[in-house]
């Protein structure tokens, strides 16, 4: 799913809604649309373990019979992590804050480590990417909010490749992973062999992306006001493990099992994404 | 030995690419198999872009039948895109396949079907990229073999250096038999080598292997004769003919991709075959008879498909939906089943007909109420005759008042240029019909803001019609009348902005006029087009002209031959065509007859449909054995206890399934 564009997920999760059969409502108007709403898509070409949408049903639903059946009725890559009946809450205020993972290979630790230095001593760095409304300049340092390398993961042997963790703000106009690497490159000359891996691993309020609480993280999402219309909340869970990725399995090796995605709606040792993401 | 899936080396090239989604696989409803719980492996190819060849039909039957089959696998692979091509042949990647990513070259069997002769060149990318030998005499014991099908395989000769063999008509069958073959061949220590596997495929598995026949060729460049070479190849090899399509209801599993493709509905074919008798239509001549599905299956396989994909549209296919004896009743049922679902229906190829409105107005209950197209194809009624193209302007008058006083906002109509005895006259005459429909229309509504669209394209005659004779009408004089209709259509301030006009211009017709109409020297033309960088030649902004007419002028210097001698010449009785030895079942003389009928200088007589009229003698039931099934059978669809909804309920099941071909779009423009 990591190349997969926000067009191509929705329409397979619309399709996934019809198929598992859910009652879900439609917009009124001449070309009437499934009632889905997201918050925050993750940019085409990243992987994803925490993206979040809006189902409006018309009729009250176990959330476990969603869950599940939407997760069956989604193509493989896509899973369901859970559901919350309480919603509302997927506007801009829950979702503050995205932690980040990036691969960059043919980087050492060494190397990333200087260019994390050099990055958060600036005070701006400013990036440019052609966005659909023309050319649009970015504070990159603006938007993060940590950054570091992850030496647990490759400091044991040296791997021929190297892992940034960040928590970066969300902005309009959003600053991506893609335009964070942009001025990693241009404050240090970071340049990895081949395209860096980035996966979203969680998000949610900022100051809980910071502290990296996951339980906080649930209350943000359940705080929100209740609409008799839209009963379900859903975390839709992106893996990019299929095919089963190089990416992946260098991440495995160097990680340990704590990534092995478990499939389906993970409901067993691993209860969700941010708990994953707070174990490593 | 399992075989690698080369993903892990493509993936990092795959943020470099456009659209990458394309290549990633995990399609709904896809299957990956353990490949070494298969005896028998098929890489089935459309070749060209994925978001072209996935939906296709044909591949998708072909697909889930294969699969279900015991011991046989079956993965996919389309056309890689330029940038993607640069980068596997950088890296050392080899042509793959979406499912599993295993290499193309691993399996036994490449199978390739081809909808237009202008994805030959994409055929030579996917071999190169396989890295198996492009001429079928050079590939060894470890190279697939390579088979084509699809309606281009009925004159494979253009394409016979690099294939293996070609499979005529419907595949469902026969492609169970082939894998049949292939597995006892296996089993028995594979005797006679790869040369043994094609004999036998030959001999018991109706397959086409060029190699097992010689042709020569006379001085003036015509054809002498075409002979076969061995004891195990037939004087002439018959088309595939699947009867009883209830029995063969595929696809039940539609392959849903994640990423955007062309048709984003579930299709399902409601007959097979079509006996109208247009005499530029190929696929109506191939096709023949016509089979339907009931109405009871049709019912089904809609419910199943929409279950097992969660699409919310539903195209019913064929050559010519409305001619189905119970269309009626099938609309009808699938309009109350699906009402208030947000389930929409269409009927793509319809006729020129007041009561295809009426059914067209019955599947849009739900509301989208937006354009209706039909094909008059001709703009003279004269040529219409010609054509044997049974519409009158009184019939499209009609036609389109009705469309538009119910609610239709747009009508399109699709016409030919370039065709037999055609002349200026004619293809003006579709400005003043474009006229007449804008009048009709404006009245029948009451409002000026209706438009009407004509869609213009070059005619290109085809092998097994009764125009396969004919000259093709040079691409000049088609650009000529193509620039003379649109200042005809423009030329009216009162109508002007109410009409809008397409065109295609000649130029990519006479090219695939060549490759249509092509022999075996007509090889070394697409090798030197390929090699000089010809990709994707169905597409307007890869297509090039002037390299094709190079490559031509070079590769064929030496045969005394030239790209107008493939074209524009007409060809006489007695001349053997390259695809002589191919039988589509269509009788010779009765086709020599039909084309003398349609340029009958007193006017072309008109053939009646034998569906409703006695048989005509065209040849095919008694030399294929086969019959005309139609209704009606006086079911009724009942509704559906939760129309749409509810959890697929994935059980009955038929047995097998059907052809490579997808008729989709009707005439070949």
């Amino acid at each position: 799913m990591r190349f997969a564009s926000h067009r191509d997920i929705a329409r397979a999760v619309e399709r996934g809604v019809r198929r598992a059969g859910l009652p879900i409502a439609y917009s009124a108007g001449f070309t009437p649309h499934p009632k889905i709403s997201y918050a925050g898509a993750a940019p085409t070409g990243t992987a994803s373990e925490a993206e979040y949408l809006e189902l409006s049903l018309t009729e009250v639903c176990a959330v476990g019979d969603v869950r599940d059946g939407l997760d069956a009725a989604l193509p493989d890559g896509i899973d369901v992590i859970d559901v919350t009946e309480e919603a509302g809450s997927l506007g801009a205020n829950a979702a503050e804050a995205s932690q980040w993972e990036v691969v960059l290979p043919g980087v050492g630790p060494e190397q990333a480590a200087m260019a994390v230095e050099a990055f958060l001593a600036t005070d701006t760095v400013e990036v440019e990417r052609l966005t659909s409304k023309g050319l649009r300049r970015m504070d990159a340092r603006a938007a993060v909010v940590t950054m570091k390398t992850d030496r647990r993961a490759t400091g044991e042997r040296n791997a021929g490749y190297a892992i940034l963790r960040m928590v970066v703000r969300h902005m309009t106009p959003a600053v991506r992973p893609d335009d964070i690497l942009a001025a990693l490159r241009h404050v240090a000359a970071l340049a990895p062999s081949s395209p860096p891996l980035v996966t979203r691993l969680a998000q949610g309020p900022l100051a809980v992306m910071t502290a990296s609480a996951a339980e906080a993280h649930v209350q943000g999402l359940a705080q929100g006001q209740k609409e008799t219309t839209r009963p379900g909340a859903l975390t839709v869970h992106e893996t990019g493990t299929l095919p089963a990725s190089a990416y992946d399995q260098l991440l495995r090796g160097a990680a340990g099992s704590l990534r092995t995605h478990a499939p389906g709606s993970l409901t067993g040792e691993y209860p969700d994404a941010r708990n994953r993401a707070e174990r490593q | 030995m399992p075989v690698e899936s080369v993903y892990s080396r493509l993936e990092p090239l795959l943020p470099l690419v456009r659209k990458p989604v394309q290549y990633v696989g995990g399609e709904l409803n896809s299957v990956v198999t353990d490949w070494d719980a298969a005896e028998v492996r098929w890489a089935l190819m459309y070749p060209d872009a994925y978001e072209i060849g996935l939906p296709n039909q044909g591949i998708q039957i072909l697909y889930e039948i294969l699969n279900e089959s015991d011991g046989v696998l079956a993965e996919r692979t389309y056309s890689v895109w330029p940038d993607l091509e640069a980068l596997m042949r950088e890296h050392g990647i080899p042509q793959f396949t979406v499912d599993a990513h295993r290499p193309v070259r691993a399996f036994d069997v490449l199978g390739v079907s081809f909808a237009t002769e202008l994805g030959y060149t994409n055929l030579l990318t996917a071999l190169d990229l396989a890295a198996i030998p492009l001429a079928a005499a050079d590939r060894a014991a470890g190279d697939p073999v390579v088979l084509a099908g699809g309606h281009a395989a009925f004159n494979p000769e253009p394409i016979a250096e690099f294939l293996d063999g070609a499979v005529l008509g419907d595949g469902e069958q026969a492609a169970l038999t082939i894998s049949a073959l292939i597995r006892g061949w296996k089993r028995a220590g594979r005797p006679g080598g790869r040369d043994g596997l094609l004999a036998a495929l030959a001999a018991e598995g109706g397959v086409y292997v060029p190699r097992f026949y010689d042709v020569d060729y006379l001085p003036d460049g015509r054809i002498q004769r075409v002979a076969p070479n061995r004891p195990e190849a037939p004087y002439s090899i018959a088309k595939h003919t699947v009867m009883d399509l209830d029995a063969w209801q595929y696809p039940s599993k539609p392959i849903v991709p994640v990423a955007e493709s062309v048709h984003e509905r579930f299709s399902v074919e409601i007959f097979r075959g079509c006996t109208r008798g247009c005499r530029f239509c190929q696929a109506g001549m191939i096709t023949r008879p016509v089979r339907e599905r009931s109405i009871t299956t049709i019912g089904d396989m809609v419910e199943r498909g929409l279950a097992a994909s969660g699409l919310d549209e539903v195209g019913l296919l064929s050559l010519s939906s409305a001619d189905h004896s119970e269309i009626n009743e099938i609309a009808t049922g699938l309009a109350d089943r699906y009402e208030g679902t947000n389930v929409g229906l269409s009927l793509p190829s319809t006729r020129v007909d007041a009561f295809n409105v009426t059914l067209a107005d019955e599947l849009s209950r739900n509301g989208r109420r937006s354009g209706l197209t039909f094909a008059p194809e001709g703009g003279s009624e004269r040529i219409r005759k010609v054509i044997n193209k049974m519409v009158t302007e009184e019939d499209l008058i009609r036609t389109v008042t009705t469309a538009y006083a119910s609610g239709w906002r747009q009508v399109k109509l699709y016409f030919m240029c370039g065709l037999p005895t055609e002349t200026d006259e004619d293809v003006l005459a579709v400005a003043r019909l474009a006229r007449e429909v804008i009048k009709a229309g404006r009245q029948a509504s009451g409002r000026r803001d209706i438009r009407c669209t004509v869609s213009i394209g070059a005619f290109v005659p085809k092998p097994h019609t009764p125009f396969q004779w004919a000259g093709q009408c040079d691409r000049q004089t088609v650009d000529e009348r193509l620039s003379k209709l649109g200042a005809a259509l423009r030329s009216d301030p009162a109508y002007g902005k109410a009409v809008g006009y397409r065109y295609h211009d000649g130029k990519p017709a006479i090219i695939e006029g060549l490759l249509s109409r092509g022999d075996r020297r007509v090889a070394k033309v697409i090798k030197a087009a390929w090699a000089d960088g010809a990709r994707f030649d169905g597409w307007t902004e890869h297509f090039s002209f002037d390299r094709w007419a190079r490559c031509a002028a070079q590769a064929l210097a030496a045969d005394g031959v030239d790209l107008d001698w493939y074209t524009t010449r007409e060809r006489e009785y007695s001349e053997v065509l390259p695809w002589d030895h191919l039988d589509a079942g269509l009788d010779r003389d009765w086709l020599w007859q039909d084309w003398q009928d349609a340029i009958d200088p007193a006017g072309a007589a008109e053939v009646d449909d034998c569906r409703w009229t006695p048989c005509y003698d065209c040849g095919v039931c008694p030399t294929m054995g086969t019959e005309i099934q139609t209704g009606p059978t006086g079911a009724r669809l009942l509704p559906l206890t939760v129309a749409g909804a509810q959890s697929p309920a994935m059980s009955a099941q038929g047995t097998v399934a059907r052809g490579p071909v997808a008729p989709a779009e009707g005439p070949g423009v």
